[in-house]
């Protein structure tokens, strides 16, 4: 094949992947005067971004003035059990604030407090109600306006165009190989620097909230091109998806539900997250029913009732629930918000929910609890990149959003992953920059490459025959879901990593049906491979990690060990092939940042008050 | 479970046909279920769009028996037993394959419209804008419009009469309503809503909001109150002046 008859754009910057963060950091890109290529796998304006119900996290203070980005950060840190990346989270709860209000600049419309400012609502971890909300479509207003915003920056959008494999020229980015999902071309895209904003890769996974995108290209394309992945093990299992009807089974119930005051109970009629109060959020969470109530009318003194632990928490206490037989009709738990808030109040807080049981379920949530249970939502993990810049080891290539990997450490607090987009994809966007201004000399494409990737696609529909793309898919969903799942030990492990390795076997002699046109086969086929390199990451990171810390749990080695406090699970691509799994030093946090972190609550909001210079 | 029969749309836009499928159907499967089933099944290259499956981003739209739908949202006991479904793309754009349309016309118009534009004095003393819940329910009503384009398939000013050179459609006249209701925007859009935004091409049938998966009232809501404002400043000289004076937002 003639590398010549293929297409070639060239832009400085290639941003993959049109979610908040790719959106982010295609606008400072082009803001500050590079030509700049969005390019992602659906049409713009439907990655997984406007999805997000609940809200974006940002320590506005506008319902509950005590909050600061110290208390932001402290209630980051402890949910994601320390093993967050000090600096990320310290940046993140810092900035938060002002890329929300950036967002009114450029049009979105959030929710009011009764003096016009922005509404917050409470949410699982965090403190003080923080969640910048619409309703329950938060997302669905955020990419819409960076999206409304982007397109007058001069930004160059390629729609429904796969990125297949990153270019180097030497050790550094020269751009990437995509095709059109339309026509089945191929294109090369030219550029001195690709920032990574794929999402993650929940399609690894039977019953997930994630949609077809979701099969970890980012990681995959990094991990090819050289770069690391750090935290893989670290999988969320958001406690309250649907589990009822089957074809739904997984689709998010927003934690919304719980932050307006909706309560679990099992089929005795229990409220059993009472007796799941791990010891470290006992001083800051409601013990009784009568705390609970009065939390909700708005009792500043009350704590928090415990349906608002940390995901994992709440994820594993109804999966306990289940196991001992008091589960719902259909395997999970009753959230109720019915006997909590009026039909009115909900219908107005949490319409899509409302709308979404009544269509899909057949049910009137205003009325009847819902059956909910853990659902596969989130990678804490992913690109290991550097704090500041977002650049990964390879120079020039960039990862930000939930395909980057930091902000979070062992489990994300709900609505931190729109902050982190916003955040960090500002801070890729800049970090690009800067890499630009310093490496002004030309690229050369490497067209052996190219050719590679090319034909690595084509094969998969040349092929006479052989293994059908959905069938190997269906069956890493089934090994991922019952050796990889919310509670892990070394023998499923090890039974998962093998099921994966049969996988690849497979893999390699994929074949999909049809012509290149829009051929859904052919780009399950094709995003098989990233999701192959996404499960065996994750797998063999947490067969490595030898403790249960947030959203990892060992029940062959049960509770947080302080020797791997110490260390990152880092993946990346032997010379030889095969993937190499190591434990990375961390190095030692920032002292401040340390002590902010382990301070009281009651300490905390002291300092916060004196430093605001009230008494 | 009971075994249905299905028509789908297979081809391109220049050559394709209704080609038959059937199927065994399960309690509580939607329309898209049934589509990713044949697909994995039957027809491995069966072109559909998808992403939440929950009707929030728009993706799926198709015709099923003829009636613009979200096929993620529509439940299969919709139908009777006994009734064949057909399953087609959008009409009013033209076929890539299969279900899908090429909407890209509809990308085109959002681009023509003038952006938002905040004005700076609405912040307070701390830098925060300011607007009242009860001043912003009405844009909040149109931004829940999750770009499903099947309020443009049914416009008969796109769809029958093919003048998508001369009205930008409900989609876009309802995201001029949000920019120009905006308690904070400055831009004055009324002049392009008339001229080049075609307000004048609708003449309020309201199959738009019909078909409306969000319920926004695309027509009373917010074509209505743009043609008015198109009508108070070109028609009536008193109101032109009085709305030169006091700006309505
Ligand atoms: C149902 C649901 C509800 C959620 N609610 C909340 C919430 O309330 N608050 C919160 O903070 N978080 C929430 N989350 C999490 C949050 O929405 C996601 O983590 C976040 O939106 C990810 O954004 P992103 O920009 O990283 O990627 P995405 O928005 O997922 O975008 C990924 C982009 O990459 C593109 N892409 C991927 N692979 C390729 C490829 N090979 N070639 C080209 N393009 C590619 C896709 O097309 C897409 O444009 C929710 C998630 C779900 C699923
Ligand atoms: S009301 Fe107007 S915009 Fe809506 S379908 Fe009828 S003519 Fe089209
Ligand atoms: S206004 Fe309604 S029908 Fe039209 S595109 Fe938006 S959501 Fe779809
Ligand atoms: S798949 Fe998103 S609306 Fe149907």
């Amino acid at each position: 094949m003639d590398i010549s008859d293929i297409k070639t754009i060239e832009h400085d910057v290639i941003v993959l992947g049109a979610g908040g963060a790719g959106l982010r950091a295609a606008i400072e890109c082009s803001m500050h005067g590079l030509s700049t290529g969005l390019v992602c796998k659906s049409l713009l304006g439907k990655a997984h971004t406007v999805m997000a119900e609940g809200g974006v996290a940002a320590a506005l203070g506008n319902v509950d003035s005590r909050d600061n980005w110290k208390v932001h950060f402290r209630d980051t840190m402890r949910g994601g059990k320390f093993l967050n990346n000090w600096r990320m989270a310290e940046l993140h709860a810092k900035e938060a604030p002002d890329r929300v209000r950036e967002l009114e600049e450029w049009g979105a419309v959030f929710d009011r407090t009764k003096t016009g400012l922005i509404n917050q609502r409470n949410f699982g971890g965090h403190r003080y109600p923080r969640l910048a909300h619409v309703g329950d479509r938060t997302g669905l207003e955020i990419i819409r306006t960076l999206q409304d915003h982007g397109i007058h920056q001069g930004i160059d959008v390629y729609m429904e165009c796969t990125g297949l494999d990153l270019l180097k020229d030497g050790d550094r980015i020269s751009g990437m190989v995509a095709m059109w999902r339309e026509t089945g071309e191929f294109v090369i895209f030219k550029s001195k620097a690709v920032i990574l904003a794929t999402g993650g890769g929940g399609k690894a996974w039977k019953i997930t909230s994630n949609s077809w995108e979701y099969t970890g290209d980012g990681y995959g394309m990094a991990y090819e091109a050289g770069a690391e992945l750090m935290d893989m093990e670290f999988t969320q299992f958001h406690p309250t998806g649907m589990v009822w009807p089957p074809s739904v089974r997984g689709t998010l119930v927003t934690e919304g539900v719980r932050g307006e005051g909706g309560i679990l109970v099992n089929s005795e009629g229990k409220r059993f997250m009472f007796d799941n109060i791990p010891d470290r959020f006992a001083p800051e969470t409601a013990d009784t029913e009568d705390e609970t109530a009065r939390w909700l009318e708005g009792d500043k003194e009350a704590r928090r009732p415990p349906e608002l632990l940390t995901r994992d928490v709440v994820a594993r206490a109804i999966r306990k629930e289940v196991k001992a037989g008091r589960g719902s009709p259909h395997g999970g738990a009753f959230l109720d918000i019915a006997s909590r808030r009026s039909a009115e109040d909900i219908q107005k807080k949490l319409p899509s929910m409302y709308h979404q049981f009544k269509v899909l379920a057949e049910l009137d949530i205003t009325e009847e609890p819902m059956e909910v249970g853990p659902t596969l939502h989130y990678f804490m993990g992913g690109v290991r990149v550097d704090s500041d810049s977002q650049m990964t080891c390879v120079p020039g290539l960039f990862a930000a959003g939930e395909c980057a990997a930091g902000v979070h450490g062992a489990n994300r607090l709900g609505g931190n992953s729109l902050s982190d987009l916003l955040v960090c994809g500002k801070l890729a966007g800049e970090g690009a920059v800067k890499y630009l201004e310093s490496n002004k000399d030309e690229i050369n494409l490497d067209e052996n490459r190219a050719r590679e990737i090319i034909r690595a696609a084509t094969d998969i529909l040349n092929r006479e025959s052989g293994e059908n793309p959905y069938l190997i898919h269906e069956d890493l969903q089934e090994t991922m879901q019952s050796n990889v799942g919310i509670v892990r030990d070394d023998e499923l492990l090890t039974l998962g990593i093998s099921g994966i390795d049969k996988l690849w076997n497979k893999f390699k002699n994929v074949k999909a049906d049809g012509a290149s046109q829009f051929n859904p086969g052919w780009h399950q086929a094709i995003a098989l491979r990233n999701l192959l390199i996404t499960s065996e990451a994750v797998a063999k990171a947490a067969r490595l990690r030898q403790e249960s810390r947030g959203a990892h749990t060992r029940v062959d080695y049960e509770g947080e060990r302080d020797e791997w406090l110490k260390v990152n699970v880092v993946i990346k691509k032997s010379p030889d092939g095969t993937m190499s799994v190591e434990k990375v030093e961390r190095g030692s946090p920032d002292p401040e940042l340390e002590r902010i972190a382990n301070l009281s609550i009651e300490e905390l909001e002291e300092e916060v008050q004196r430093e605001a210079g009230q008494p | 479970m009971s075994l249905r029969n299905f028509q789908i749309y297979r081809g391109d836009g220049t050559v394709g046909e209704m080609k038959s499928y059937q199927l065994e159907i399960e309690k509580g499967m939607v329309v898209l279920d049934v589509i990713h089933r044949i697909q994995a099944e039957q027809a491995g290259d069966l072109a559909v769009r998808w992403n939440c499956k929950a009707g929030k981003c728009g993706s799926c739209s198709v015709e099923i028996n003829g009636k613009p739908k979200l096929s993620c949202m529509t439940r299969m006991n919709e139908y009777a037993e006994d009734e064949t479904i057909s399953i087609r793309p959008l009409k009013a754009f033209p076929i890539m394959r299969d279900l899908v349309a090429d909407v890209s016309w509809n990308y085109e118009q959002n681009k023509r419209i003038t952006p938002f534009k905040p004005d700076p004095s609405s912040k307070n003393e701390s830098g925060d804008y300011v607007m009242m819940q009860e001043d912003i329910d009405r844009v909040q009503e149109f931004r829940k419009c999750i770009e499903c384009y099947l309020c443009q398939n049914v416009c008969h000013v796109l769809r029958d009469h093919e003048r998508k050179d001369a009205f930008v459609g409900p989609r876009f006249m309802i995201r001029l309503a949000g920019l120009e209701m905006h308690p904070l925007d400055m831009q004055d859009r009324i002049p392009d809503v008339k001229n080049s935004y075609g307000s004048g091409m609708c003449n309020i049938t309201r199959c738009c909001t019909d078909v409306c998966p969000e319920h926004i009232q695309i027509t009373d809501n917010g074509i209505i109150p743009m043609k008015e404002r198109v009508v108070d400043r070109y028609y009536d000289p008193v109101m032109k002046l009085i709305g030169l004076i006091f700006r309505r937002k």
